[in-house]
């Protein structure tokens, strides 16, 4: 949140500048900007990646974390750091970036701050499935992860069959959302209290979403379904810019406003249970990631690698704490999110430039 | 009215009409439903004998227990926190200028459910009766913190509010979650209490916090014309001369009092004070006075007839009130977004 770095430094040449001088100026400072945010968010992500793989039971020094990784370095090393760390890094990464997309897609989508997965009801759609399947078929591993997919895929389908109708996809999407949410979270209520509590704190453990032991299989099913998902983001974000702009704003740049919509809303909910099937509904991510990337980029846009990169950021970040801060203690990552993101997005919003107004 | 022009002076003349008419219509459906509660249940009761149990006249002493003891506190407690909670749920609404804004977003059932938490594991709290001050106190310091947190300099707005709301119920509920994953036995106990139920809480606690709900829903009640000039604006209500920052301490105010009260009593009940505004919307309009006023009998009715049919459908056994609110009130919020474009914006 540093002021713009370039600005008209006298008043006088302020007036003498035409209209397309200062068009140009205000380009280029956000033009400016947005280069150093994006920059200054990869380095702090490398940082913690270098950081996550450095850190643990076994010390591994940065410059023997390089050579492992380029295919050098000791047999110790070579398995602490590529057998061990690397996996959880990567799979907390894509988590990260996924929950920040899909919040980020939603939020300029729907135009609301609430309208994230963890409110409208996909993460509760996986969850409710991911208890009942750890509680009442007594499931565990990657089943619980399809059946937390199957359970997104479930609600999401529902909310988009139910808000049908032509034209309005915004809030009726957002309200039947949350109605399914409530829903499901009445399910994960019923479930727990019929539970043995021993099951309950095991379902608990899921429900705040963890990233423990990873499994080469689902870390690349999960890698290849969001590059996939990236790549359909990718052709799809000039149409979510328009349609910020509006609904027959975008209609008159020749955009089909419906058909965008359900698109962008299937790939945000792609996004939302692929990381929510591998790692639980991480808490927060997904709802904090853009308000702090568009707080940073100081703009209302969607700002989705920015948000991305914060999401990655934070669930990197959050899961480093959550394996070092208490020796002894594996914290699941979810509650390290929540007590690191929340105040972040409290601070940002005590300071940040409130006559921007949007955050 | 004066500035109504001639010809509209009837209409609105007889929507008056209608609306006051459907108040007392709604009024009549809580004296249904209060009946409903208290001769439906998993033992069946005859007419008489509840009627005889109520006057106090004699009769069987299980059946007069089984009426007094345990469906007229249940019922009690409905109607109070049922209608404390739409309210709530009204308010909140229009101070965030947000339809998908629930009461709980002000960190109300998260400072609740810490307090509780903190009740039963750290001094060995096991009455839900013991529950009620923490409950009260928990919910009142976290909605008073994410008031000020949203305040910043400049007082807050509804985007502010949301976020600060959101940003500190995800710190307490991490919180929470970190005490329960630690402590098995104090998730035995508060998964019944966070699921929401009105069995078992006491009815003498309904008496202790009356007042303070009073004075909340009064202070609701008058909120109404403010808030109508809110939902155009900080500047054109300002406009309109009326004090913003004042309506929004006040309104703040009568939330923390009605939802922590209302959580206080029953738990956290999330869906009520979403979707009663809803319903009273799709009678009423826009005009908050009447959003206000609806949501009253309309929460009551729904939480009190929530907790007769989860006696009903899951006898001998039951089904608790929280759940049956989502059960009952997700249709029917679905079925109000899907018929009515009004209803959002």
């Amino acid at each position: 949140m540093s002021a713009p770095a370039a600005r008209p430094s006298s008043a006088p040449r302020e007036q003498n500048l035409t209209d397309r001088q200062r068009l140009a100026t205000v380009r280029r400072v956000g033009r400016t900007r947005h280069v150093v945010v994006t920059v200054a968010l990869a380095v702090a992500l490398v940082v913690l990646a270098v950081a996550a793989l450095m850190l643990g039971d076994r010390i591994v020094s940065p410059a023997d974390v390089i050579a492992t990784l380029l295919g050098q370095g000791s047999g110790g090393d070579r398995f602490v750091v590529l057998g061990l760390r690397l996996p959880r890094l990567e799979l907390a990464l894509l988590v990260g970036a996924s929950f920040g997309l899909a919040g980020a897609v939603f939020q300029s989508l729907l135009a609301n701050p609430l309208a994230s997965p963890d409110i409208i009801g996909i993460s509760q759609g996986a969850s409710a499935a991911a208890v009942g399947a750890i509680l009442v078929l007594g499931w565990s591993g990657l089943a619980v992860s399809f059946a937390a997919f199957a359970g997104a895929l479930l609600v999401a389908a529902l909310i988009t069959v139910l808000a049908a109708r032509a034209g309005a996809v915004g809030s009726r999407f957002v309200l039947i959302g949350i109605a399914l949410a409530f829903l499901a979270q009445a399910l994960i209520g019923f479930l727990l209290t019929r539970a043995d509590v021993r099951d309950a704190q095991s379902a608990l453990v899921w429900l705040v979403g963890s990233i423990g032991t990873v499994q080469p299989r689902e870390l690349v099913v999960t890698a290849v379904g969001a590059v996939i998902l990236s790549l359909a983001l990718a052709a799809l974000a000039p149409r979510l810019r328009m349609l910020q702009l509006g609904d027959e704003a975008a209609a008159g740049l020749g955009v089909r406003v419906t058909r965008s919509r359900l698109l962008l809303t299937l790939v945000a909910v792609g996004f939302a249970a692929l990381a929510t099937a591998a790692a639980g509904p991480v808490a927060f991510v997904a709802f904090v990631s853009g308000p702090i990337a568009r707080r940073l980029l100081g703009g209302s846009a969607a700002a989705l690698v920015a948000s991305a990169l914060v999401g990655a950021v934070v669930v990197t970040g959050a899961d480093l704490i959550a394996q070092h801060a208490i020796p002894g203690l594996q914290v699941p990552v979810g509650i390290v999110t929540s007590i690191i993101g929340a105040p972040v997005l409290l601070g940002l919003l005590a300071t940040g430039n409130r006559s921007r107004g949007s955050a | 009215m004066t500035r109504a022009a001639p010809a509209a002076a009837p209409v609105l003349a007889r929507r008056r009409l209608t609306r006051t008419l459907g108040f007392v219509l709604l009024l009549v459906l809580v004296l249904v439903a209060v009946g409903a509660s208290l001769f439906l249940g998993s033992r069946s009761i005859d007419l008489a004998a509840v009627v005889d149990a109520l006057a106090g006249r004699g009769g069987d002493a299980v059946e007069q227990m089984v009426v007094l003891d345990l469906r007229v506190p249940r019922t009690v407690i409905g109607l109070v926190a049922g209608a404390a909670l739409g309210l709530a749920g009204a308010l909140m609404q229009g101070l965030t200028r947000n339809p998908l804004a629930d009461p709980g977003l002000l960190g109300v059932n998260a400072g609740a459910s810490l307090a509780v938490v903190v009740a039963i594991s750290a001094f060995g709290v096991t009455a839900p009766s013991g529950y009620i001050w923490f409950a009260f106190a928990g919910a009142a310091i976290a909605a008073v913190l994410v008031y000020l947190v949203a305040s910043g300099r400049n007082g807050p707005t509804p985007l502010s509010l949301t976020l600060a709301g959101a940003a500190v119920t995800a710190i307490l509920t991490s919180l929470i979650t970190l005490v329960l994953l630690r402590d098995l036995d104090t998730l035995g106990q508060y998964r019944f209490w966070s699921v929401g139920s009105l069995v078992a809480r006491d009815v003498g606690t309904a008496g202790t916090l009356a007042p303070f709900l009073a004075v909340g829903a009064v202070v609701a009640l008058l909120l109404g014309r403010s808030l109508n000039g809110l939902a155009l604006g900080d500047d054109v209500a300002r406009g309109l001369g009326q004090r913003v920052g004042l309506t929004r301490v006040l309104a703040g105010a009568a939330i923390i009092v009605l939802c922590g009260g209302a959580t206080a009593l029953a738990g956290p009940l999330v869906f009520v004070g979403l979707v009663v505004p809803h319903v009273a919307r799709r009678f009423v309009g826009a005009d908050y006075r009447w959003i206000l006023l609806y949501s009253l009998p309309l929460g009551a009715i729904l939480l009190v007839l929530a907790d007769t049919v989860g006696r009903l459908i899951a006898a001998p056994s039951e089904l608790e009130a929280g759940i049956v609110v989502a059960i009952i009130g997700a249709p029917v919020l679905i079925v109000l977004v899907r018929r009515n474009r009004a209803v959002i914006r």
